[in-house]
């Protein structure tokens, strides 16, 4: 799938948050989109999931995201939000069995393809073990999982993600990014809003840093994880180690 | 492991309990007197007569609780999905209290001594006229809480006005009527009322019942629905003013019946593995159930006034209600 986004706009309260972005993806590929608080990753993701009006053009294999209608937007484009959750206490297979939600015509019941894809995306995530437990009986790193198969489920070709390691301890941190790597090498495009520039560096192979709205730096983790720009968009100096096993270590805030 | 739930036993289970309750609002009299006893005693005399309160009498009354006890049940289910909120019930959204507005002006006015159908009519123009102005306070583009909030507006001026109509009431009796006939019941309904509701009923089931799948992708969250396929302003619309126009109509008919709408999804739910798309059609039926139940309660008592059935679902509804916060307060972890 190609995806191209072609000078974005869009406004949050009448403030403009995202000004003149533009970038391309073409194929499968684990995107991180990175930058400091408030300059507009989650806004950005919400427009090209559909869910803020924006200017300018977001394309998915040419065809215009404003021209989809819903349910072929749905089918194309899975969203897992920022702190997402159940607001009922739903059994954890009926939970990511959601996610087919846009494949099934009215009134029709789950076919064997839907069955079998919310069987791959239990696996892949790992929550085959939970799947007649109540969702809001487990742990936060299992619920996140659970969540995430659920975006998993819908199979679509773009995977957008919001903060997906955020509230989690390593080893979930981990097992997640292993999770997205893994669908991205199935073949699938991600976007994941990433604060932690380590597990970025380490698991994408591509990262967007925003900052103030504007598109700061576009390219490989080693070309976009430089110290002119964590001074530059983060405030902070920080130890960069290349290789492969990279890291960021923030030391201090940048005078 | 929570149980296997098989939500088409627990619709047959409902059902079945539902047309065992119809049957009994048909045959049992007040006091506990069997229809077949007094058929037999009068149709020896007069069979007319026997099937006049057959037809005329028990069947509406049956019909009204079966409808009106739906209505209540599908509405609250598909308003608690759509808020995600277990307290959410059909007046949230106005219309029952522009309805009961709507008749209270016709007993004030004193029409209702002319004809009994003016006072359902008045009725569903109230609760059109709440819909309306629930429509242009909403504005544009609303959020679900907004358009809740303006419902409890309307509701709450609506209710105010009731009021005021009450305090004028031209003559203690006019007052006494207005009392009673919005303390709910479905005795002295005809088949001409019936037919007259049904439309608004039929029409607002369709809309509510439109929403099933929108309500189980809200159990994610609005924007994780929206991305699911559904458009969101069409899946409020057809919820809001579908639950508008059937609850307007059933309180039209019957006056206010409550507790029905907040109780009887909580009962359903743990019977579906808490899935909001299932639980319309067992809140539906549960709803008629309850309601015809109440409906034989309100017979049993052989003398003194009448019980009203709005007493009888609060009498009923609120100590259920109360055990099911004391339960959910054992269970908590």
């Amino acid at each position: 799938m190609r995806i191209a986004v072609e000078n974005l706009n869009a406004s949050l309260g009448g403030a403009r948050v995202i000004r003149g972005v533009s970038f391309a993806i073409e194929g499968a590929a684990f995107i991180g989109l990175i930058g400091p608080n408030g300059v507009g990753k989650t806004t950005l993701v919400r427009a090209i999931a559909g869910l803020i009006p924006f200017e300018g053009s977001v394309t998915l294999d040419d065809a215009p995201l404003a021209g989809l209608k819903p349910r072929h937007r749905a089918r194309a484009i899975a969203y897992l939000a920022q702190g997402a959750g159940s607001h009922w206490p739903l059994e954890v297979s009926r939970l990511v069995a959601l996610g087919r939600l846009p494949h099934l015509a009215p009134f029709a019941r789950p076919a064997a393809a839907d069955e079998a894809a919310i069987a791959r995306a239990m696996h892949l995530a790992g929550v085959e073990e939970f799947i007649g437990r109540d969702v809001l009986t487990l742990s936060g790193g299992e619920r996140a999982r659970v969540l995430l198969a659920r975006a998993l489920a819908v199979e679509a070709p773009l995977l957008l993600v919001d903060e997906p390691v955020a509230a989690l301890d390593p080893y979930h941190q981990l097992r997640i990014m292993e999770v997205l790597r893994a669908y991205a090498d199935e073949g699938r495009t991600i976007i994941a809003v990433l604060h932690d520039l380590t597990l970025a560096a380490r698991f994408c192979d591509r990262l967007l840093l925003l900052d103030n709205g504007k598109m700061k730096a576009d390219g490989t983790p080693a070309e976009v994880l430089t110290p002119e720009n964590l001074r530059a968009t983060y405030r902070i100096e920080a130890r960069i180690g290349e290789g492969s096993e990279p890291f960021v270590l923030p030391l201090r805030r940048a005078e | 492991m929570q149980r296997q739930v098989n939500v088409w036993a627990v619709n047959a289970s409902l059902a079945a309990l539902t047309a065992l309750l119809f049957i009994a609002s048909i045959y049992i009299g007040r006091g506990g007197e069997l229809l077949a006893d007094k058929f037999a005693l009068i149709s020896e005399t007069d069979p007319d007569i026997a099937r006049l309160v057959m037809m005329e009498v028990r069947l509406p009354r049956a019909l009204l609780g079966l409808l009106v006890g739906a209505t209540l049940g599908l509405c609250g289910a598909a308003l608690q999905g759509l808020l995600r909120n277990p307290l959410a019930e059909p007046g949230l959204v106005g219309a029952s209290s522009g309805a009961a507005l709507g008749a209270v002006l016709v007993f004030y006015f004193g029409f209702a001594t002319g004809t009994a159908m003016l006072v359902p009519v008045g009725g569903v123009l109230g609760a059109l006229a709440a819909l309306g102005i629930l429509y242009l306070l909403a504005g544009r583009n609303p959020s679900i809480v907004t358009i809740i909030l303006a419902g409890v507006a309307i509701s709450a001026f609506c209710g105010a006005l009731t009021s005021l109509a009450l305090n004028l009431s031209p003559s203690p009796y006019a007052a006494l009527e207005i009392v009673f006939w919005m303390l709910g019941s479905l005795t002295d309904r005809s088949m001409a009322q019936v037919w007259f509701v049904l439309p608004f009923m039929g029409i607002g089931w369709l809309l509510v019942a439109s929403t099933w799948r929108a309500l189980d992708a809200l159990a994610l969250g609005e924007d994780t629905a929206a991305t699911l396929g559904f458009s969101m302003r069409s899946v409020t619309l057809r919820a809001i003013l579908g639950t508008g126009l059937a609850v307007g109509a059933a309180v039209s008919v019957t006056g206010v019946i409550g507790f029905v709408g907040l109780v009887v999804p909580h009962l359903m739910r743990p019977l579906v593995g808490q899935r909001p798309a299932s639980l319309l059609l067992p809140s539906a039926l549960g709803g008629a159930a309850l309601v015809l139940a109440a409906d034989l309660v309100v017979r049993l008592p052989v003398n003194g006034p009448e019980l009203k059935l709005g007493v009888v679902t609060a009498l009923l509804g609120a100590p259920f209600f109360l055990w099911l916060i004391l339960r959910a307060r054992r269970e908590a972890p």
